[in-house]
């Protein structure tokens, strides 16, 4: 714990973090801190999931909660996924703030059910009077060489349910701040961890917040946009500062919440830049890509340059490890994607 | 586990009359169907008893019910209002128009085998909170033969043993999951029996005799309330009518087993205890009939007056906190579909 919370940075950090001081942090430590802190402002909230106990999670992500908070607070149940979201329902009936972890994002697939039957329907079936404060956290995304079904990208399932909302941090200070907030939401939350991007540290400053509502624009730029989120925003950063050298300045938009979508955000983007390139890892066809694409459109068909591109993972069962650099969007591949918007001429 | 006192004549005779105002709702609501009232309905004859017993001895006020569709008898035992609960079978709003948190009944589930899990984290919320002084409040899952075969089912039982959630899974067996009969859906022939691998007792009972079902019920909360975890009852009854009312049991089983099934009717096994128990004279029988059937009438002329909701209610009520993709989808449907 204490190599996450202390920084370089900080004038504290020889006694400790001080609430106020920017820090330095892993995605993994942000997330950590962030639950602590949840758990300490709502009495009800309570973490629970399959070895996210005494383990601290496999990702590590709850590390050290049980022994703050108590094994009543934070506890283990037994391995069944749908047998944790559905208790998640009742815990929340009674009261709670239940904030479930689903181990890897497959195996999300069994609880399918009671995520989009149940948590995502009870308020509106009981008329407001069963509110579902769910905050699902899910390690989501490929990039870690993982066996099959973990490394899913669900965000097309989720959003496309009523009654979700859904959201992805890109990097540790969003992944603290969205998380503080997602645990005080009154609706039921899909938190999409990128667990590609765990260990990456970056600056949080837990003081600051910024806006946190819709998307966040990563690097301002006049040429193109890029819309991604989770972690195809680091490399489409990465693919920014290439373009860069070129004379090319492409803007990096972060839409974080997947679900509501910042709409007028990508509008006011592509419509000053007058051109769109969507990145995602999950499979094309009827992706977020497409409604983003059609979002776009819309709002800046006269003022857009070239139709909207997509670049994406393609429609197969996420791969082995070995050929998952063929199939996450990579820097040739985005670049190939930014050239076509460029290139292309209204016939 | 300590028996508790047997049904009185004052509560025996409470029970006959819910089971009456539960016989006449239910068959009501079966014409109600036909006569277009209502688009359609799940029948619950010959499970008064299971519904009632069980429901009578449940404190609403503390304990938690988990129903499925079927369970109109169990709602009416606990005070849920008829109109606002059949609102769900006249297609108003499918959770029905009841307050689930005051009125500690949730809302309708379609989904057989979903609301099971429920009513294991409302329990292990209880188990949380710790125990009042006469001990934790109790959730009562209902679900039946079918359901029981459903994975959630298994993950429920399991996660409230673990964790010693003051659940009771009240198991309506009544020998039919639409036109599939017990033998092809429960291995093994009862679900109580599966309890012991749980390491959970479980208690099975003449589900149409509302004395042992309350009883079984009461001996069940006593176990719940004491910390004592989870326990099953299995009610074993018939459902004497179809499926629902789009049903047709002609193509699945003959009228002489629905017929042998029609001689343990629930209400004239109460009516027999109570005749020859307490002397309780015909005049009650016919008095808690009437008053049934008047109660019935009103719950038609409350359906009847039952208006649809409006448009707008798609919209409120999908989340707490409404997004503005929502509210500007229903600003669109009210200016292309309201001309406002």
């Amino acid at each position: 714990m204490s190599e996450t919370l202390s920084s370089p940075l900080s004038p504290a950090a020889g006694d400790g973090p001080a609430a106020s001081a920017p820090l330095t942090l892993s995605m993994q430590g942000a997330l950590n801190r962030a639950l602590g802190e949840v758990l300490e402002d709502n009495p009800k909230a309570l973490i629970f999931g399959e070895d996210v106990g005494r383990l601290g999670g496999v990702f590590r992500i709850t590390d050290g909660l049980q022994a703050r908070f108590g094994a009543e607070r934070v506890f283990d149940t037994p391995l069944a996924e749908s047998g944790i979201l559905g208790m998640s329902v009742g815990l929340a009936m009674a009261g709670f703030h239940p904030i479930p972890e689903v181990q890897f994002d497959g195996f999300a697939y069994p609880a399918v059910n009671q995520i989009v039957s149940q948590i995502g329907r009870m308020n509106y079936r009981s008329r407001g009077a069963l509110p579902m404060p769910v905050t699902l956290r899910v390690p989501s995304f490929g990039g870690i060489r993982a066996p099959e079904l973990h490394g899913e990208s669900l965000e097309s399932l989720f959003v496309h349910v009523p009654g979700l909302k859904v959201v992805s941090p890109a990097d540790p200070h969003q992944a603290y701040h969205l998380l503080r907030l997602a645990g005080s939401m009154p609706d039921p939350v899909i938190f999409m961890e990128p667990k590609a991007r765990y260990w990456q540290k970056g600056p949080v400053d837990p003081a600051d917040a910024g806006a946190l509502e819709g998307a966040r624009i990563a690097r301002p730029g006049r040429h193109l946009t890029l819309i991604a989120w989770g972690a195809m925003v680091a490399r489409c950063l990465q693919v920014a500062e290439l373009a860069a050298e070129d004379g090319i300045e492409v803007e990096v938009l972060d839409l974080r919440w997947l679900s509501p979508i910042d709409a007028d955000g990508l509008a006011e983007s592509a419509s000053r830049t007058r051109r769109a390139v969507v990145v995602h890892e999950a499979p094309r066809s009827s992706g977020l890509g497409a409604e983003i694409a059609a979002l776009v459109t819309e709002r800046c068909f006269n003022t857009l340059k070239a139709p909207v591109e997509r670049v994406t993972g393609f429609d197969v069962p996420y791969p082995s490890g070995d050929l998952e650099d063929e199939y996450i969007p990579n820097i040739d591949r985005i670049l190939f994607g930014i050239q076509r918007v460029l290139e292309h001429r209204r016939g | 586990m300590e028996s508790p006192t047997p049904a009185d004549r004052g509560e025996l005779e409470e029970l006959y009359r819910l089971l009456a105002a539960v016989r006449q709702l239910d068959t009501a609501a079966v014409r109600w169907q036909r006569q277009g009232i209502i688009p359609g309905y799940a029948p619950l004859l010959g499970q008064e008893a299971a519904q009632v017993g069980s429901g009578y001895a449940v404190d609403p006020t503390r304990d938690f019910i988990f129903p499925t569709y079927r369970e109109l008898g169990v709602a009416r035992a606990v005070g849920v209002d008829m109109v606002e609960y059949m609102a769900t079978h006249k297609a108003t709003w499918h959770g029905g128009l009841y307050n689930p948190a005051t009125t500690h009944f949730a809302p309708i589930q379609a989904v057989v085998g979903g609301s099971v899990l429920h009513a294991v984290g409302w329990a292990h919320g209880q188990r949380l909170a710790g125990p009042g002084e006469d001990g934790y409040n109790v959730a009562l899952s209902y679900f039946g033969d079918g359901a029981s075969s459903q994975g959630d089912v298994h993950e429920a039982m399991n996660f409230a043993a673990v964790m010693k959630a003051p659940v009771i899974f009240f198991v309506q067996n009544n020998g039919w999951a639409i036109s599939v009969p017990t033998e092809r859906q429960v291995a093994g022939g009862s679900v109580a029996a599966r309890a012991a691998g749980y390491g959970m007792p479980s208690l099975s009972v003449d589900g149409n005799d509302v004395t042992a079902v309350l009883e079984a019920t009461r001996q069940a909360l006593a176990h719940c309330r004491g910390g004592g975890g989870p326990i099953l009852i299995e009610a074993r009854t018939y459902r004497l009518g179809p499926h629902s009312t789009s049903d047709d049991p002609g193509r699945y089983r003959s009228l002489d087993e629905e017929q042998a099934a029609r001689r343990s009717d629930p209400l004239a096994a109460c009516e027999a205890l109570l005749r020859t128990r307490f002397g309780t004279p015909d005049s009650f029988f016919a008095g808690a009939l009437a008053a049934g059937e008047a109660e019935a009438e009103a719950v038609r002329q409350g359906l009847e007056g039952l208006a649809p909701r409006p448009g707008s209610e798609m919209f409120d009520f999908v989340f707490q906190q409404p997004t503005p993709a929502l509210k500007a989808q229903a600003a669109a449907w009210r200016t292309e579909s309201e001309h406002v």
